[in-house]
Protein backbone atom coordinates (compact mmCIF):
# COMPACT_ATOMS: atom_id res chain seq x y z
CA UNK A 1 0.00 0.00 0.00
CA UNK A 2 1.08 3.38 -0.81
CA UNK A 3 0.61 5.91 1.98
CA UNK A 4 -0.19 9.17 1.26
CA UNK A 5 1.99 12.16 2.84
CA UNK A 6 -0.69 14.67 3.13
CA UNK A 7 -2.88 12.44 5.68
CA UNK A 8 -0.29 11.35 7.19
CA UNK A 9 1.89 14.58 8.00
CA UNK A 10 -1.63 15.68 9.19
CA UNK A 11 -1.79 12.67 11.83
CA UNK A 12 1.42 13.51 13.09
CA UNK A 13 0.15 16.94 13.79
CA UNK A 14 -2.87 16.15 15.21
CA UNK A 15 -1.15 13.16 17.33
CA UNK A 16 2.19 14.12 18.36
CA UNK A 17 2.45 11.42 21.06
CA UNK A 18 0.47 9.06 19.35
CA UNK A 19 -2.79 7.27 20.20
CA UNK A 20 -1.88 4.34 22.43
CA UNK A 21 -1.63 5.74 25.62
CA UNK A 22 -4.43 8.01 25.56
CA UNK A 23 -6.17 4.98 24.52
CA UNK A 24 -4.86 2.25 27.17
CA UNK A 25 -5.65 4.49 30.22
CA UNK A 26 -9.11 5.69 28.93
CA UNK A 27 -10.24 1.80 28.83
CA UNK A 28 -8.34 1.65 32.50
CA UNK A 29 -10.82 4.16 33.06
CA UNK A 30 -13.73 2.35 31.51
CA UNK A 31 -12.00 -1.05 33.32
CA UNK A 32 -13.22 0.71 37.11
CA UNK A 33 -16.13 1.53 35.87
CA UNK A 34 -17.17 -2.11 34.93
CA UNK A 35 -15.95 -3.13 38.14
CA UNK A 36 -18.04 -0.96 40.34
CA UNK A 37 -20.67 -1.16 37.62
CA UNK A 38 -20.80 -5.38 37.74
CA UNK A 39 -20.59 -5.86 41.25
CA UNK A 40 -23.39 -3.14 42.22
CA UNK A 41 -25.22 -1.73 39.05
CA UNK A 42 -23.85 1.80 39.80
CA UNK A 43 -23.10 3.50 36.89
CA UNK A 44 -20.85 5.74 39.07
CA UNK A 45 -19.47 9.55 37.99
CA UNK A 46 -17.30 11.66 39.62
CA UNK A 47 -18.56 14.74 39.84
CA UNK A 48 -22.13 13.50 42.37
CA UNK A 49 -19.24 13.75 45.20
CA UNK A 50 -19.03 17.30 45.09
CA UNK A 51 -22.59 17.59 46.12
CA UNK A 52 -23.22 14.22 47.97
CA UNK A 53 -19.69 15.45 50.35
CA UNK A 54 -21.33 18.69 51.11
CA UNK A 55 -24.23 16.66 52.75
CA UNK A 56 -22.02 16.31 55.42
CA UNK A 57 -21.72 20.26 56.46
CA UNK A 58 -24.64 21.29 54.87
CA UNK A 59 -28.35 20.63 55.45
CA UNK A 60 -29.28 21.98 52.28
CA UNK A 61 -32.04 20.01 50.55
CA UNK A 62 -30.23 19.36 47.32
CA UNK A 63 -27.55 18.04 49.41
CA UNK A 64 -29.07 15.90 51.44
CA UNK A 65 -30.61 13.86 48.88
CA UNK A 66 -27.06 12.18 47.95
CA UNK A 67 -26.92 11.54 51.87
CA UNK A 68 -27.77 7.51 51.22
CA UNK A 69 -24.85 7.28 48.71
CA UNK A 70 -22.03 9.95 50.42
CA UNK A 71 -20.24 7.36 52.22
CA UNK A 72 -18.93 4.91 48.86
CA UNK A 73 -18.54 7.93 46.92
CA UNK A 74 -15.59 9.40 49.25
CA UNK A 75 -14.32 5.79 49.32
CA UNK A 76 -14.62 6.26 45.03
CA UNK A 77 -12.82 9.43 44.87
CA UNK A 78 -10.22 8.42 47.32
CA UNK A 79 -9.67 5.35 45.07
CA UNK A 80 -9.32 7.85 42.33
CA UNK A 81 -6.51 9.51 44.15
CA UNK A 82 -4.17 6.40 45.45
CA UNK A 83 -4.62 5.02 41.97
CA UNK A 84 -3.04 8.07 40.22
CA UNK A 85 -0.53 7.86 43.36
CA UNK A 86 0.17 4.31 42.76
CA UNK A 87 0.70 5.49 39.14
CA UNK A 88 3.27 7.90 40.44
CA UNK A 89 4.64 5.27 42.11
CA UNK A 90 5.20 2.95 39.49
CA UNK A 91 5.41 4.22 36.26
CA UNK A 92 5.77 7.98 36.57
CA UNK A 93 8.95 7.10 38.90
CA UNK A 94 10.34 4.64 36.58
CA UNK A 95 9.89 1.64 38.53
CA UNK A 96 7.88 0.31 35.54
CA UNK A 97 9.13 1.21 32.43
CA UNK A 98 7.07 1.97 29.02
CA UNK A 99 6.63 3.19 25.85
CA UNK A 100 3.71 4.49 26.23
CA UNK A 101 5.13 6.83 28.86
CA UNK A 102 6.82 10.23 28.45
CA UNK A 103 7.52 12.41 31.42
CA UNK A 104 6.89 15.32 29.14
CA UNK A 105 8.28 19.41 29.14
CA UNK A 106 4.66 20.55 30.78
CA UNK A 107 4.31 21.36 34.59
CA UNK A 108 7.16 20.12 36.88
CA UNK A 109 8.55 16.92 37.89
CA UNK A 110 9.45 16.78 42.04
CA UNK A 111 10.57 14.32 43.97
CA UNK A 112 9.53 13.17 47.30
CA UNK A 113 10.82 9.85 49.20
CA UNK A 114 11.69 8.32 46.27
CA UNK A 115 8.44 9.04 44.02
CA UNK A 116 8.53 11.09 41.57
CA UNK A 117 5.48 13.46 41.29
CA UNK A 118 4.13 16.09 39.01
CA UNK A 119 2.29 19.64 39.52
CA UNK A 120 0.76 21.76 36.80
CA UNK A 121 2.17 25.71 36.07
CA UNK A 122 -1.45 26.52 34.76
CA UNK A 123 -1.71 29.63 36.83
CA UNK A 124 -4.03 29.27 39.85
CA UNK A 125 -6.62 32.01 39.02
CA UNK A 126 -7.77 30.05 36.43
CA UNK A 127 -8.15 26.06 38.12
CA UNK A 128 -9.73 28.14 40.96
CA UNK A 129 -12.46 29.89 38.54
CA UNK A 130 -12.41 27.14 36.26
CA UNK A 131 -13.45 25.02 39.03
CA UNK A 132 -16.05 27.20 40.38
CA UNK A 133 -17.85 27.00 36.81
CA UNK A 134 -17.06 23.36 36.81
CA UNK A 135 -18.72 22.66 39.94
CA UNK A 136 -21.89 24.87 38.84
CA UNK A 137 -21.62 23.42 35.54
CA UNK A 138 -21.46 19.56 36.05
CA UNK A 139 -24.10 19.17 38.95
CA UNK A 140 -26.93 21.60 36.85
CA UNK A 141 -26.07 19.55 33.48
CA UNK A 142 -26.65 16.56 35.70
CA UNK A 143 -22.98 15.02 34.74
CA UNK A 144 -19.30 15.37 34.15
CA UNK A 145 -16.77 13.89 31.88
CA UNK A 146 -17.08 10.28 33.69
CA UNK A 147 -21.17 10.60 34.03
CA UNK A 148 -22.11 11.84 30.89
CA UNK A 149 -18.88 10.88 28.84
CA UNK A 150 -18.44 7.49 29.80
CA UNK A 151 -21.15 5.94 31.51
CA UNK A 152 -23.65 8.33 29.68
CA UNK A 153 -22.24 7.68 26.12
CA UNK A 154 -21.63 4.04 27.04
CA UNK A 155 -25.57 3.74 27.75
CA UNK A 156 -25.97 5.35 24.60
CA UNK A 157 -28.16 7.92 25.90
CA UNK A 158 -29.08 11.01 23.96
CA UNK A 159 -29.20 12.91 26.92
CA UNK A 160 -25.41 11.87 28.01
CA UNK A 161 -24.38 12.56 23.79
CA UNK A 162 -25.83 16.25 23.88
CA UNK A 163 -24.40 17.09 26.83
CA UNK A 164 -21.05 16.20 26.23
CA UNK A 165 -21.31 17.67 22.24
CA UNK A 166 -22.18 20.88 24.58
CA UNK A 167 -19.27 20.86 27.33
CA UNK A 168 -16.78 19.91 24.43
CA UNK A 169 -17.45 22.74 21.67
CA UNK A 170 -18.01 24.97 24.92
CA UNK A 171 -14.48 23.89 26.15
CA UNK A 172 -12.93 23.98 22.50
CA UNK A 173 -14.40 27.58 22.10
CA UNK A 174 -13.05 28.68 25.37
CA UNK A 175 -9.52 27.20 25.47
CA UNK A 176 -9.04 28.55 22.09
CA UNK A 177 -10.09 32.40 23.11
CA UNK A 178 -8.22 32.47 26.58
CA UNK A 179 -4.91 31.53 24.75
CA UNK A 180 -5.70 33.71 21.57
CA UNK A 181 -5.98 36.09 24.27
CA UNK A 182 -1.98 35.42 25.37
CA UNK A 183 -2.92 33.58 28.68
CA UNK A 184 -0.17 31.05 29.33
CA UNK A 185 -0.02 28.28 30.99
CA UNK B 1 -26.52 2.30 55.17
CA UNK B 2 -26.90 -0.95 56.88
CA UNK B 3 -26.62 -4.21 55.50
CA UNK B 4 -24.38 -3.31 52.80
CA UNK B 5 -22.63 -6.47 51.40
CA UNK B 6 -18.76 -6.57 53.24
CA UNK B 7 -17.61 -6.39 49.98
CA UNK B 8 -19.41 -3.32 49.19
CA UNK B 9 -17.04 -0.94 49.81
CA UNK B 10 -13.41 -3.05 49.11
CA UNK B 11 -14.82 -2.94 45.52
CA UNK B 12 -15.71 0.44 45.07
CA UNK B 13 -12.24 1.17 46.15
CA UNK B 14 -11.02 -1.19 44.16
CA UNK B 15 -12.70 0.52 40.93
CA UNK B 16 -11.76 4.06 42.29
CA UNK B 17 -8.00 2.72 41.91
CA UNK B 18 -8.09 1.17 38.46
CA UNK B 19 -9.99 4.34 37.37
CA UNK B 20 -7.40 6.99 38.72
CA UNK B 21 -4.62 4.76 37.56
CA UNK B 22 -6.04 4.92 33.75
CA UNK B 23 -7.00 8.71 34.54
CA UNK B 24 -3.08 9.09 35.33
CA UNK B 25 -1.62 6.52 32.83
CA UNK B 26 -3.64 8.94 30.27
CA UNK B 27 -2.18 12.11 31.10
CA UNK B 28 -5.42 13.33 31.58
CA UNK B 29 -4.76 13.98 35.11
CA UNK B 30 -2.58 17.01 33.64
CA UNK B 31 -4.28 20.51 33.21
CA UNK B 32 -2.08 21.24 30.20
CA UNK B 33 -2.73 18.02 28.22
CA UNK B 34 -6.24 18.95 28.56
CA UNK B 35 -5.93 22.32 27.37
CA UNK B 36 -3.01 21.11 24.35
CA UNK B 37 -6.05 18.89 23.61
CA UNK B 38 -8.85 21.68 23.49
CA UNK B 39 -6.66 23.92 21.26
CA UNK B 40 -6.46 20.96 18.91
CA UNK B 41 -2.16 20.94 19.73
CA UNK B 42 -2.83 17.01 20.40
CA UNK B 43 -6.17 15.41 19.86
CA UNK B 44 -5.83 12.00 21.20
CA UNK B 45 -6.91 12.41 24.63
CA UNK B 46 -10.45 11.77 22.84
CA UNK B 47 -9.71 8.09 23.36
CA UNK B 48 -9.42 8.41 26.52
CA UNK B 49 -12.97 8.95 26.55
CA UNK B 50 -13.85 6.79 23.43
CA UNK B 51 -12.20 3.99 25.30
CA UNK B 52 -13.32 4.33 28.55
CA UNK B 53 -16.58 4.28 26.75
CA UNK B 54 -16.37 1.57 24.51
CA UNK B 55 -15.20 -0.65 27.86
CA UNK B 56 -18.18 0.40 29.86
CA UNK B 57 -20.62 0.46 27.17
CA UNK B 58 -20.11 -3.60 26.62
CA UNK B 59 -21.23 -3.79 30.30
CA UNK B 60 -23.78 -1.69 30.15
CA UNK B 61 -25.30 -3.74 27.09
CA UNK B 62 -24.41 -7.10 27.92
CA UNK B 63 -24.75 -7.88 31.68
CA UNK B 64 -28.54 -6.81 32.11
CA UNK B 65 -29.00 -9.92 29.64
CA UNK B 66 -26.67 -11.97 31.63
CA UNK B 67 -28.19 -11.59 35.20
CA UNK B 68 -31.17 -10.20 36.79
CA UNK B 69 -29.20 -8.19 39.44
CA UNK B 70 -26.09 -6.90 40.73
CA UNK B 71 -24.28 -9.32 43.20
CA UNK B 72 -23.20 -7.05 45.87
CA UNK B 73 -26.46 -4.95 46.01
CA UNK B 74 -29.41 -6.88 44.20
CA UNK B 75 -30.08 -3.64 42.38
CA UNK B 76 -31.15 -4.32 38.78
CA UNK B 77 -28.36 -3.72 35.55
CA UNK B 78 -29.69 -0.47 33.94
CA UNK B 79 -28.06 2.06 31.87
CA UNK B 80 -27.41 5.14 32.47
CA UNK B 81 -30.07 6.94 31.07
CA UNK B 82 -31.32 10.80 32.31
CA UNK B 83 -34.24 12.90 31.58
CA UNK B 84 -33.24 15.80 28.93
CA UNK B 85 -34.25 19.25 29.76
CA UNK B 86 -32.61 22.62 28.96
CA UNK B 87 -30.09 21.90 32.54
CA UNK B 88 -27.97 19.57 30.31
CA UNK B 89 -27.51 22.72 27.79
CA UNK B 90 -27.13 25.61 30.06
CA UNK B 91 -24.95 23.24 32.65
CA UNK B 92 -23.26 21.44 29.95
CA UNK B 93 -22.38 24.95 28.84
CA UNK B 94 -21.49 26.79 32.06
CA UNK B 95 -18.93 23.19 32.60
CA UNK B 96 -17.20 23.77 28.91
CA UNK B 97 -16.20 27.21 30.33
CA UNK B 98 -14.81 26.01 33.32
CA UNK B 99 -13.57 23.01 31.46
CA UNK B 100 -11.64 24.83 29.13
CA UNK B 101 -10.48 28.26 31.30
CA UNK B 102 -8.68 24.88 33.89
CA UNK B 103 -8.42 21.91 31.74
CA UNK B 104 -9.63 20.10 34.86
CA UNK B 105 -12.68 18.44 35.29
CA UNK B 106 -13.61 16.93 38.70
CA UNK B 107 -12.97 13.16 38.08
CA UNK B 108 -9.24 14.41 37.05
CA UNK B 109 -8.59 16.61 39.42
CA UNK B 110 -9.01 13.68 41.97
CA UNK B 111 -6.12 11.88 40.18
CA UNK B 112 -4.60 14.71 39.55
CA UNK B 113 -3.99 15.21 43.32
CA UNK B 114 -2.64 11.73 43.10
CA UNK B 115 0.12 11.98 40.66
CA UNK B 116 1.52 14.84 43.20
CA UNK B 117 -0.16 18.18 41.37
CA UNK B 118 -1.15 19.85 45.00
CA UNK B 119 -1.50 23.13 43.30
CA UNK B 120 -4.94 21.56 41.91
CA UNK B 121 -6.79 21.98 44.99
CA UNK B 122 -7.12 25.24 43.61
CA UNK B 123 -9.61 23.89 41.42
CA UNK B 124 -10.96 21.43 44.15
CA UNK B 125 -11.65 24.30 46.16
CA UNK B 126 -13.72 26.44 43.12
CA UNK B 127 -15.40 23.18 42.29
CA UNK B 128 -16.99 22.52 46.17
CA UNK B 129 -17.63 26.19 46.08
CA UNK B 130 -19.50 25.95 42.44
CA UNK B 131 -21.30 23.09 43.52
CA UNK B 132 -22.30 24.83 46.90
CA UNK B 133 -23.85 28.18 45.21
CA UNK B 134 -25.79 25.90 42.86
CA UNK B 135 -27.01 23.45 45.47
CA UNK B 136 -28.18 26.78 47.80
CA UNK B 137 -29.97 28.41 44.80
CA UNK B 138 -32.21 24.98 44.03
CA UNK B 139 -32.62 24.12 47.47
CA UNK B 140 -34.23 27.84 48.23
CA UNK B 141 -35.70 27.59 44.82
CA UNK B 142 -37.30 24.20 44.84
CA UNK B 143 -39.35 25.05 47.54
CA UNK B 144 -40.79 27.48 46.39
CA UNK B 145 -41.71 26.04 42.65
CA UNK B 146 -45.06 24.97 42.51
CA UNK B 147 -44.36 21.93 40.34
CA UNK B 148 -40.94 20.87 40.17
CA UNK B 149 -40.02 18.88 37.04
CA UNK B 150 -36.63 18.32 36.97
CA UNK B 151 -35.91 14.87 38.51
CA UNK B 152 -32.41 13.89 37.67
Amino acid sequence: MVADPVPLQLTAELFPNGISRYAVGGMLVGLGTVVIYVGTGIPAGASTFLESTLSYVSGQSRFQRYVSSRDWRVVFTLGIVLGALAFAATVQSGVITTSLYEAGTTGELYEVGGVTLWSTAVQPWRLFLGGILVGIGTRIGKGCTSGHGVCGVGSASKTSIVGVLTFLTVAIATAQIVAALGVSP
Amino acid sequence: MADRHPLFMPLILVGGLIFGFGLGFSQMARPEVVLHFLQFEDVGLLFVMFGAAIVSGIAFAVMPRLRDSAPLTGDRYERRLKPFDRNVLIGGAIFGVGWGLSGICPGAAYASLGVGNVTILWALAGMFVGAYLQGVWRSTHATTEVAPSDAD
